[in-house]
């Protein structure tokens, strides 16, 4: 397989304990892959990994060639209250190419107004983000994804408390990108979804259940040993201690 | 009839330490204004009031060694309040205690180090002064002080403001990208105790905390973006200085006090009458909706 991440080993730490133990394997390229699992398993931490925002972690991740990553974090990362405009936080997207310094430019504002129709938001350029509603907010969190351009998109949990009409929109964008051969990989709890729109599942209970094509992944003995893995969780246990 | 010249004008024209005390809190408010917006927004508002205590041992430190000099006062203060930042930030960092419980308790520390550092070499007086500063007795350093930091502060904002924001706005999301997240908040950290420091002659470091967080707190009842809330933060500053100084020439009271009153009284107008989620403004929404 041609992987775009391969991890070597990889164990994560959550305040001491553990969170994902000696995980191996590759994230198939240009697909989609679905991170699925019980709650604790070490979903958000791998993301966070992924995106190179934790780097605490022991062993290797390899990237098939050094590339941008987009990464969006759970919602509660972001605090609604500053008063910044549509406009503005789709921009954000547009960071490495501009830093602290750079103007933003007419191809920058082109790509910025395109990303914003094509998530439906258009015309609401100079609204600010506290007078949207939950759907509007992933919506333009998604057009930053569009703006940064990444061949690597990481999406946290991104259709949580999100109504089913924006979720479908955004889910068609899931689809523009594998036609783009963009790697997507999502951490999501509603298998449906997943057997529906998702080429590969990682099953994650701190280590992996299963990895591989969505179908021969979610079969039931697989869910159910994910499920006994997730009650047998000791929180105090030490980082590399093997589960029996 | 008022005579309005005599009232507003002949203060500043007749005497030229009203005239410092003008351009000193001028400078101030126009520095401490979009400090304070920032400050909110990071929901860091008691931070600036930590930070104000924690300068005292500094300020204490440097008028035991060198006497009432403004430069050695100054730089000790700096240096206290930024190691009580460094401290708490570590603090947080590395165990489970939250910013707002390990701030609190390194400034009560400082605080009581920089009162008993007080009284081993001075007075009460000395110990009202440091605190609370006096407007009026602004010489030609303290003004220059303040004029060079109120400079360099909106330099470096203006410099940082897009990480900063960003910082604000979606912390994950920087870091993803490699800004400079840590940075942006070091710099406002630096430039708040930099504005608190050289607030300290003309105002003390703790009336300079009113004159930066009350704008700030009022400019929020009445415009919603960040360019609107600083230049409204920063005219609110200097409305309530010049108000404040005649206030403070006119009932011959403390002039730090003062202006922080009038900044106080701005406050609470636009916690009323604020057409943005003040309680007028709310109270009259409610009563269309019930009528509608």
């Amino acid at each position: 397989m041609n992987a775009a991440v391969r991890l070597h080993d990889l164990t994560i730490a959550y305040r001491g304990h553990p969170a994902v133990h000696h995980l191996s394997g590759g994230f198939a390229a240009g697909r989609l892959t679905a991170v699925v699992g019980p709650n604790g398993a070490g979903k958000s931490s791998l993301m966070s990994v992924l995106a190179g925002t934790r780097r605490d972690f022991q062993g290797r991740i390899e990237h098939l060639q050094p590339c941008p990553v987009a990464y969006l974090p759970q919602a509660a990362s972001l605090d609604r209250s500053v008063p910044v405009t549509v406009r503005e936080v789709v921009s954000m997207g547009l960071w490495p190419r501009l830093r602290s310094f750079r103007r933003v430019d007419d191809a920058g504002r082109a790509a910025v107004t395109r990303a914003l129709a094509s998530v439906g938001l258009a015309g609401l350029e100079r609204r600010l983000i506290g007078e949207l509603s939950a759907g509007q907010v992933q919506r333009v969190l998604f057009a930053r994804v569009l703006v940064q351009d990444a061949p690597l998109i990481l999406l946290d949990e991104p259709f949580n408390a999100i109504d089913a009409r924006t979720t479908s929109d955004l889910l068609r964008l899931l689809g523009r990108w594998r036609q783009e051969a963009r790697t997507v990989i999502a951490v999501l709890h509603d298998l449906e979804q997943v057997r529906e729109h998702f080429d590969e599942v990682l099953l994650l209970a701190r280590q992996a259940v299963a990895w591989g094509p969505t179908v021969q992944v979610l079969r039931a003995e697989h869910l159910l040993k994910a499920r006994s893995m997730a009650e047998s969780w000791d929180d105090t246990a030490g980082v590399c201690r093997e589960l029996a | 009839m008022i005579d309005l010249d005599a009232a507003l004008l002949a203060p500043f024209r007749e005497f030229p330490f009203m005239r410092r005390a003008l351009v000193a809190t001028v400078a101030l408010a126009l520095g401490a204004g979009p400090i304070g917006c920032l400050l909110v927004l990071r929901r860091m508002s008691l931070v600036g009031d930590a930070m104000a205590h924690a300068v005292l041992p500094g300020a204490a430190a440097g008028f035991l060694l060198a006497g009432l000099s403004l430069p050695a006062m100054s730089a000790g203060g700096f240096v206290a309040a930024l190691a009580v930042a460094l401290a708490a930030g570590f603090v947080t960092r590395s165990t489970a205690q939250r910013e707002d419980a390990s701030f609190a308790a390194f400034y009560l520390i400082a605080l009581a180090a920089g009162v008993l550092m007080v009284s081993l070499g001075g007075s009460r007086v000395d110990l009202m002064h440091l605190l609370f500063g006096s407007v009026l007795a602004v010489d030609d350093a303290a003004l220059l002080q303040i004029a060079a930091v109120s400079s360099v502060t909106l330099l470096g904002l203006a410099a940082m403001i897009r990480p900063l924001v960003m910082e604000t706005l979606d912390p994950v999301f920087l870091r993803s990208v490699g800004g400079p997240g840590a940075a942006s908040h070091v710099l406002l950290l630096v430039l708040l105790v930099a504005n608190l420091v050289s607030a300290f002659q003309a105002m003390g470091t703790l009336m300079a905390v009113g004159l930066m967080m009350l704008p700030a707190g009022s400019a929020r009842f009445w415009v919603a973006t960040l360019p609107a809330l600083a230049a409204l933060a920063a005219a609110l500053g200097i409305a309530g200085g010049v108000a404040g100084l005649l206030l403070s020439y006119h009932a011959e009271l403390p002039s730090g006090p003062c202006i922080v009153l009038v900044c106080g009284a701005l406050y609470l107008l636009s916690v009323l009458a604020g057409a943005r989620e003040g309680v007028l403004a709310r109270h009259r929404r409610r009563h269309i909706h019930l009528t509608a």
